[in-house]
């Protein structure tokens, strides 16, 4: 085969790939609408979605087509938004920071969003009208920005970031920490670490309406700049004498990521493994080269997040554990797996 | 006209590195930059390569003050190969050299056959086109050097900046490589250790010591029995060799104090 066709013919696998990932994707939703406390029949939840999105007439019962469009749809379809921008965050920083143990939250925002959302909901700060997840908003900008000059202060190489997030997670946690032990209540720690754990329930079409958006730009984003991230394989100097003006792609991508990442954990707490997991199982699927592994990252964090979700729902009966739990729970064998792979493979 | 640098300055750490420097590569010279380890030989090809802004002084490419250069356009035209590149990342020998096209690529632009076939080229000229496929971790060093060298070539540079690209490299693949940057039509400045290598494949030498020029100029002018004593500290033979007819230099054991 000549080397155009070669390039042709995997660029087709590549987007078959990704179709193949869409349809799996989208059973994935269909079924985590259709379970639950109240099991739907799958039929009935396509009838629902179809009614509502395409405007059919099909008969179905008023209790069956609120429960999914109001609760399970929405809270579906957070899902997927949830674990796309994990992923890429995930992807993004390990390859910018050079540094395969790099995870969403590595600089600081779930443990600002955390001290946040304490802050809010133990302290009453802001006297109510501050929402939780404003608070663990604020927070979460709150840490990013110590973060930042931490580390631009040491110098700004990634060892220096990395080790900043550590300092100011640490602190953060710390506070939270104070707070909950000092002057939280049972139900009121309960509560918080129910949030903490990283929690969906509660999720409605207007969390989605403010995350879908930011999640969309900042994964567009990330895209774009693919072959910039693939410059920084050997590193910022490497990258520089490539052309890429590492300056402004680590400003962009750093800003994209960090806002993508801080409206998510304020809305759903801190769900952990797959902004650090998801990257790692890509690369095996798609291979190093971003143009292939930021949407393999996107499509699998969505698929493995919607999974985890019904996993959720489904492992307790009658009971919904946060989603968190199950993502550490799946995800660190998961990731005990890849590591073992890697090493007989090299 | 193409690479140089006018009294150019530098410090580290409060250190300075370099201090003074002026030197310029006349167009297809390959420009050899000697001196004992310390003397500021990596820090000036990454000044020249506009990887490190000067303190003092100005580097110019055509004359033009390199820092006003985009940085995109300096990549078509000058490739530096660093002396320890290392990544984590599972990438291949064809994923490495790759990367060389990359500044010379749109945003959206696919991958094209040119591309593929410049690529397929440098990996035949650093004898590593049957490795193509082999993942980095998996090299030896004298195979990571010739593939960052591969990847260099394939940015299709008029300037080539290399720092020791010989090290790790068994002898043939030495000659081979100094060989095949002699060949190519572009100006190279090259920080090599081996003085008979530098004698032997360079047009010039610069001779650094203590971050400042010592001397420059063709090798047998530069390379004297005095000044490798007086600079480097050992005491040599030098003559012109039968074989190659270049300057050719026989160490001496230290004399036992």
């Amino acid at each position: 085969m000549d080397p155009a066709a070669r390039i042709g013919s995997r660029q087709a696998a590549g987007f078959n790939l990704i179709g193949v990932a869409a349809i799996v994707l989208l059973l994935g939703i269909t079924v985590a609408v259709s379970v639950g406390e109240m099991s739907i029949p799958i039929g009935t939840s396509l009838q629902v979605m179809s009614n509502r999105l395409l405007g059919t007439g099909y008969e179905v019962g008023r209790i069956q087509d609120g429960i999914i469009w109001e609760y399970r749809l929405s809270r579906a379809l957070f899902a997927a938004v949830l674990g796309a921008g994990l992923a890429v965050t995930g992807a993004v920083l390990q390859t910018l920071l050079r540094n395969p143990l790099a995870e969403p939250y590595v600089l600081g925002l779930s443990a600002g969003a955390s001290s946040g959302a304490v802050a809010i909901a133990i302290l009453g700060l802001g006297a109510g009208a501050i929402s939780l997840s404003g608070g663990a908003f604020i927070g979460a900008l709150l840490a990013l920005a110590v973060v930042a000059a931490l580390a631009s202060a040491s110098g700004g190489s990634a060892e220096r970031v990395i080790l900043a997030g550590i300092v100011v997670s640490q602190l953060f946690n710390a506070v939270t920490s104070y707070i909950v032990a000092t002057a939280a209540n049972a139900e009121q720690a309960r509560g918080v670490m129910f949030w903490l754990l990283g929690n969906l329930s509660g999720v409605r079409w207007t969390d989605l309406a403010l995350a879908a958006p930011v999640v969309l730009v900042a994964c567009g984003m990330c895209l774009l700049h693919a072959r910039a991230l693939d410059a920084f394989a050997f590193g910022p100097d490497a990258a520089m004498a490539l052309g890429i003006r590492i300056a402004r792609v680590r400003a962009v991508l750093f800003g994209c990521t960090a806002a993508m990442v801080a409206v998510l954990v304020s809305i759903t707490g801190t769900v952990g493994f797959i902004g650090l997991v998801v990257p790692h199982a890509a690369r095996f699927l798609a291979g190093p080269g971003h143009a292939r592994l930021l949407p393999a990252t996107i499509m699998l964090g969505a698929i493995l997040t919607v999974v985890a979700d019904i996993l959720s729902r489904i492992l307790v009966p009658q009971q919904t554990l946060p989603i968190g739990v199950v993502t550490a729970l799946f995800g660190a064998p998961a990731f005990a797996a890849i590591l073992c792979r890697a090493r007989r493979a090299s | 006209m193409t690479i140089a640098a006018r009294n150019v300055g530098w410090s580290a750490g409060g250190r300075m590195v370099l201090d003074g420097v002026t030197l310029e590569a006349a167009p297809g010279q390959v420009l050899g930059l000697i001196g004992p380890n310390g003397s500021g030989k990596s820090s000036l090809l990454r000044l020249l390569a506009g990887l490190r802004r000067v303190a003092s002084g100005v580097v110019t490419l055509d004359g033009r003050n390199i820092d006003r250069c985009p940085r995109g356009a300096l990549a078509r035209r000058v490739a530096m190969v660093e002396q320890q590149a290392a990544t984590e990342a599972p990438v291949t020998v064809l994923d490495v050299v790759r990367l060389g096209r990359v500044p010379h690529r749109g945003l959206f632009s696919s991958w094209n056959a040119p591309d593929g076939a410049l690529v397929d080229q440098v990996l035949c000229h650093v004898g590593l086109h049957a490795l193509r496929h082999r993942l980095w971790h998996t090299l030896s060093g004298g195979e990571r050097q010739r593939a960052q060298i591969a990847r260099a070539l394939a940015q299709h540079p008029q300037e080539l900046l290399l720092d020791e690209p010989t090290n790790h490299l068994d002898v043939q693949h030495q000659l081979e490589i100094l060989a095949l940057i002699r060949r190519l039509p572009v100006t190279t400045v090259v920080a090599l250790h081996d003085l008979n290598l530098a004698a032997m494949f360079c047009d010039n030498l610069v001779l650094l010591q203590n971050g400042r020029v010592r001397t420059a100029g063709a090798p047998a002018d530069v390379l004297t029995r005095q000044r490798l004593l007086e600079v480097f500290g050992v005491s040599a033979h030098l003559g012109i060799s039968p074989h190659h007819g270049r300057l050719h230099i026989q160490f001496l054991p230290p004399q036992p104090r």
